[in-house]
């Protein structure tokens, strides 16, 4: 690859902060093939759009494998468990993601994550709390990502205690999906993703015979016993599921409640809105996943045979990234992409990704982010960024602020 | 000029609508976001505001859903005079002129029908009106029948295997209610979906312990001394006791109201050109009179310039949305009815939906999945192209399939795709009942990525 | 409030059943049942299920204050 290679810029680090000027000059060439081997980038709406629900792009490590290494890939497969349904085409894939549901949402548990909004908004309410008396914060630290890792630690029954030890092992696990990092991996770092993947799975695996004698009211019982159609998971499923939520679960949540901070204090008008028109978060999270979706692109895909798109043939087995942000701002399908507007009456967005593989979470990721930012800014007086942009994650994938600094002259109660 | 012709009927026209239901609501709103600010009326024989009618076979025979509300959102304000509770009677083409049921008269500057269809009644009307026989197309049917299925009856009969006759069944299983279902063809949904298709329709009714008999008719309904139904009796001289009844026959287009307009209408609906403007009896274009929804026939390009008549909520709001644009526009502002058949049912805990006209096609594939697991897609196929797609618990595919309808893609399907099993790579007879072929002709697809630079594409016929 | 779902663009992902699930619900794997007229005091969950919808099928009046529906078709389909 050239310097000039918009997939390389697509990954560099220099190009984290603001990546939408590459993404518009990406959609000028809709399928991009830069070079032999290379991924064939596709950038707009409705290719997006098509290509998750075309059946003949498959999300199988397997069928990846042969198209050799990718900077973006990620190492999931490790740690000895199985590869969890987000790496599986049905009809696998198709049956775990019912068990996980069965255990999630409805029809067999409708009220899990409803039940949860009082839980959430505590939660909330005590991570503002703690701010304390300072003046200036680190969002991501002592908000954004305790929060989700708080919930997903109750919903799946991890107890409370033992978040510290669970952050230890997701952190180089986390890590190991950016490619910046796996580019200048040595063994030593791949073998502590490794470790970590495997202790979280011991952890869990004993977790889980506790949950198989003495079930209780969380999605771990549920997955362990089993009670829908497809009756219950295999003991080694049940890990790979879990560690998959657990992730899934809070590391894209971060971004999105980062982001969405950051996106209000660049648009004060909006925040002052929400704060006295709290009724306007959902429509605004919408818009927040069309603006700054937490997932840019989708790169695990690959088509079971030979595909055209736009007149441009893919050759079966090749790697296709599928760059939801860029979707996300396509002249072709939104007015005026780049401006953020909570009130845009047209916005099926792709951040979430759809199909099959749409994200399992989402509706957690929704109500989270909307409680965390009607909260955030009924209470902060004044808020305000102390730098701008913020320093970034390495994560090109789950891009998001590693730090997002915030100043404000006081808490309201 | 025409333009300013056709400012001054925006500003200042009137338009009645005939039929108050989704086809009609929808068009109102159309009209009134497209700038129409005449006079607006709308006219409607059942006394209730537009209301939907899809949940009357679902959501409310199971208890989910208040049988009396059901009346649609409105998108927007439509200022309109409703004339509910009043049938029209007859149409004065010449002069402008609605008559309606109480003798009053609209007068319209252009028209639009939306008329709709109604339930096929049971044919004998003594029997017809034995107490426990229902029909179910309005929500004073549902109300009724749902009142009598929580009642808890001995056994439901119902006659015809249609969508809204599997719904009935279903829904009486769920609530543990012991019911028969008689079917004319070989199996339920045959007309529809196919021989093939209708065969896992009935493994999934019996499964579901509904008492389903195919290849028989209903030959009388039997009532006791008090006139409430006690029997059913059928062609194999079986007879089944059951004290609700359910007549579900297809429907009847409500067109006769129009007999003597001069208008092209009759049994089979009123016939339409691409843009819903009705013809009269001669075959001529009419340009005041316009027509959406069940009760429309117009000719469809994608599926060889047939006159499609589509009972479907989607075709219902899509023409209702088109016939209304056309209706305040002139000549190339116009819009052709183009919507992609579709529907879906819900039954027995399973999603099934289509896309594109099954019944066209001769042979079925399929693609994805299982039929065995109840979980798959179908595809069909007419004269060596994609006509049609059905899904049971699959739907998330379905868009894919409907773009390969829009592109005329190749029949058989040949490329590999996720799930797809080895017992599936032929085709095999979609077996429908009746194949009224089209002749050959040219073809005509759609292309463009998005929906913005959608083209319709014109295959002259090969000789 | 009343409200319909556009269930030929519904695909199951069921949000609207997560976020109001008492007036929305999945009826197996991928149907949806729902009620037409949920009660007033549904209002803000039925707000949160109609933003969600991944596919925009929900039309719903009285949601919003302001009698507007929401929800409105994308250019998407024919």
């Amino acid at each position: 690859m050239t310097q000039d290679s918009i997939v390389r810029r697509i990954t560099d680090f220099a190009n984290r902060a603001d990546p939408y000027p590459v993404y518009r000059e990406l959609r000028r060439t809709p399928v991009l093939h830069e070079e032999e081997g290379g991924p064939y980038v596709i950038s707009s709406y409705w290719d997006i759009e098509a290509l998750l629900h075309d059946p003949r792009i498959s999300s199988d490590a397997a069928n990846l494998a042969a198209a050799g290494d990718d900077t973006l890939l990620q190492s999931e497969e490790t740690g000895g468990l199985p590869p969890s349904f987000l790496r599986l085409d049905p009809p696998e894939h198709d049956r775990l993601r019912r068990m996980a549901n069965s255990a999630f949402g409805p029809p067999h548990r409708p009220r899990r994550i409803d039940g949860m909004r009082g839980e959430l908004r505590e939660i909330v309410t005590g991570l503002i709390d703690g701010f304390g008396e300072a003046r200036e914060v680190d969002l991501v630290d002592q908000f954004a990502y305790p929060f989700p890792v708080t919930v997903i630690c109750r919903l799946l029954g991890v107890p409370r205690e033992d978040e510290p030890r669970f952050r230890a092992w997701v952190d180089p696990l986390v890590a190991s999906l950016d490619p910046e990092t796996r580019r200048e991996a040595d063994e030593e770092f791949a073998k502590t993703a490794r470790e970590a993947r495997m202790q979280l799975g011991m952890y869990l695996a004993g977790l889980a015979e506790e949950r198989a004698k003495e079930p209780r009211d969380d999605v771990l019982s549920d997955l362990v016993n089993g009670h829908g159609p497809d009756g219950a998971m295999t003991m080694m499923e049940v890990l790979s599921t879990s560690i998959l939520l657990l992730i899934a679960g809070h590391e894209t949540t971060v971004n999105l409640i980062t982001n969405g901070m950051l996106t209000l204090l660049r648009h004060p008008d909006v925040l002052e809105r929400l704060r006295h028109e709290p009724d306007l978060a959902p429509r605004l999270v919408e818009e927040l996943l069309r603006y700054e979706p937490p997932v840019q692109l989708v790169p695990q895909r690959t088509c079971v045979t030979d595909i055209e798109v736009r007149g441009v043939t893919i050759p079966k087995g090749s790697r296709i990234w599928l760059v939801l942000a860029a979707g996300n701002r396509d002249p072709e399908r939104f007015a005026d992409p780049e401006r953020f507007d909570p009130d845009r009456e047209d916005i099926q967005h792709l951040g979430f990704g759809s199909g099959i593989h749409i994200c399992f979470g989402a509706p957690l990721a929704r109500l989270e982010t909307q409680i965390a930012l009607t909260e955030l800014a009924r209470r902060l007086e004044n808020p305000r960024l102390v730098q701008d942009p913020p320093p970034y994650r390495e994560n090109a994938v789950l891009r998001g602020p590693r730090h997002l600094g915030i100043a404000f002259d006081g808490i309201r109660p | 000029m025409a333009t300013e012709h056709m400012d001054r009927f925006r500003r200042e026209g009137r338009i009645a609508i005939v039929g108050a239901s989704l086809a009609g609501l929808r068009a109102a709103e159309t009209l009134r976001a497209e700038g129409f600010t005449g006079e607006l009326t709308l006219i409607g024989d059942e006394p209730y505001e537009p209301y939907d009618r899809p949940p009357l076979s679902k959501s409310v025979l199971l208890g989910r859903a208040d049988p009396h509300r059901t009346e649609l959102p409105r998108r927007r304000e439509i200022d309109a005079k409703w004339r509910l509770g009043v049938a029209a009677t007859g149409l004065d083409l010449t002069a402008g002129r609605v008559r309606l049921a109480d003798g009053d008269e609209v007068e319209y500057d252009r028209l639009l029908i939306a008329t709709g269809v109604r339930a096929r009644p049971w044919p004998k009307e003594p029997e017809a009106r034995l107490d426990g026989v229902f029909l179910l197309r309005t929500r004073d049917d549902a109300a009724g029948l749902y009142q009598r299925l929580r009642a808890g009856p001995r056994r439901v009969f119902v006659i015809g295997a249609g969508f809204a006759g599997c719904e009935v069944a279903s829904a009486c299983r769920e609530q543990g209610i012991p019911v028969t279902v008689a079917e004319r063809a070989g199996a339920p949904l045959v007309g529809a979906l196919g021989g093939v298709i209708g065969g896992v329709a009935a493994d999934l009714m019996r499964e579901h312990g509904v008492d389903l008999r195919t290849r028989v008719t209903v030959t009388a309904l039997e009532g006791d001394g008090a006139g409430r139904v006690r029997a059913v009796h059928l062609s194999d001289e079986s007879v089944v006791e059951a004290d609700v009844v359910v007549v579900s026959l297809g429907s009847v287009r409500n067109t006769e109201w129009l007999d003597g307009s001069g208008l092209g209408a009759g049994p089979r609906g009123i016939a339409c050109d691409a843009g819903c403007r009705a013809f009269d009896f001669r075959g001529i274009i009419t340009d005041d009179v316009f027509v959406a929804g069940d009760v429309a026939r117009s000719p469809h390009a994608l599926f060889g310039y047939q006159f499609l008549s589509l009972e479907h909520w989607g075709n219902a709001v899509a023409q209702a949305e088109t016939a209304a644009h056309n209706m305040i526009c002139d000549g190339a502002d116009r819009r052709p009815h183009l919507w992609m058949p579709a529907f879906w049912s819900s039954q027995f805990g399973v999603n099934i939906k289509s896309v594109g006209v099954p019944p066209m096609g001769e042979e079925l594939m399929i693609t994805q999945g299982s039929t065995a697991e109840r979980r798959f897609v179908g595809v069909y196929g007419h004269k060596g192209r994609v006509v049609a797609a059905v899904s049971f618990d699959d739907t998330r595919w379905l868009e894919f399939y409907r773009r390969a309808i829009e592109r005329g893609e190749p029949f058989p399907v040949e490329y590999p795709t996720l799930d797809r099993r080895p017992e599936n790579r032929r085709p095999v007879p979609a077996d429908f009942p009746d194949p009224s072929l089209p002749t050959h002709g040219p073809m005509v697809t759609l292309s463009g990525y998005s929906p913005a630079d959608t083209q319709l594409v014109f295959h002259p016929a090969r000789h | 409030m009343r409200l319909v779902v556009d269930l030929n663009k519904c695909q199951g992902y069921a949000q609207c059943a997560f976020l109001a699930p008492d007036v929305f619900a999945m009826h197996g794997e991928e149907s949806l049942v729902y009620d037409p007229q949920p009660d007033h005091e549904q209002r803000e969950r039925l707000a949160r299920a109609v933003a969600a919808c991944p596919v925009q099928a929900i039309t719903a009046d009285g949601v919003d204050g302001h009698g507007a529906s929401r929800g409105q078709e994308a250019p998407h389909g024919h």
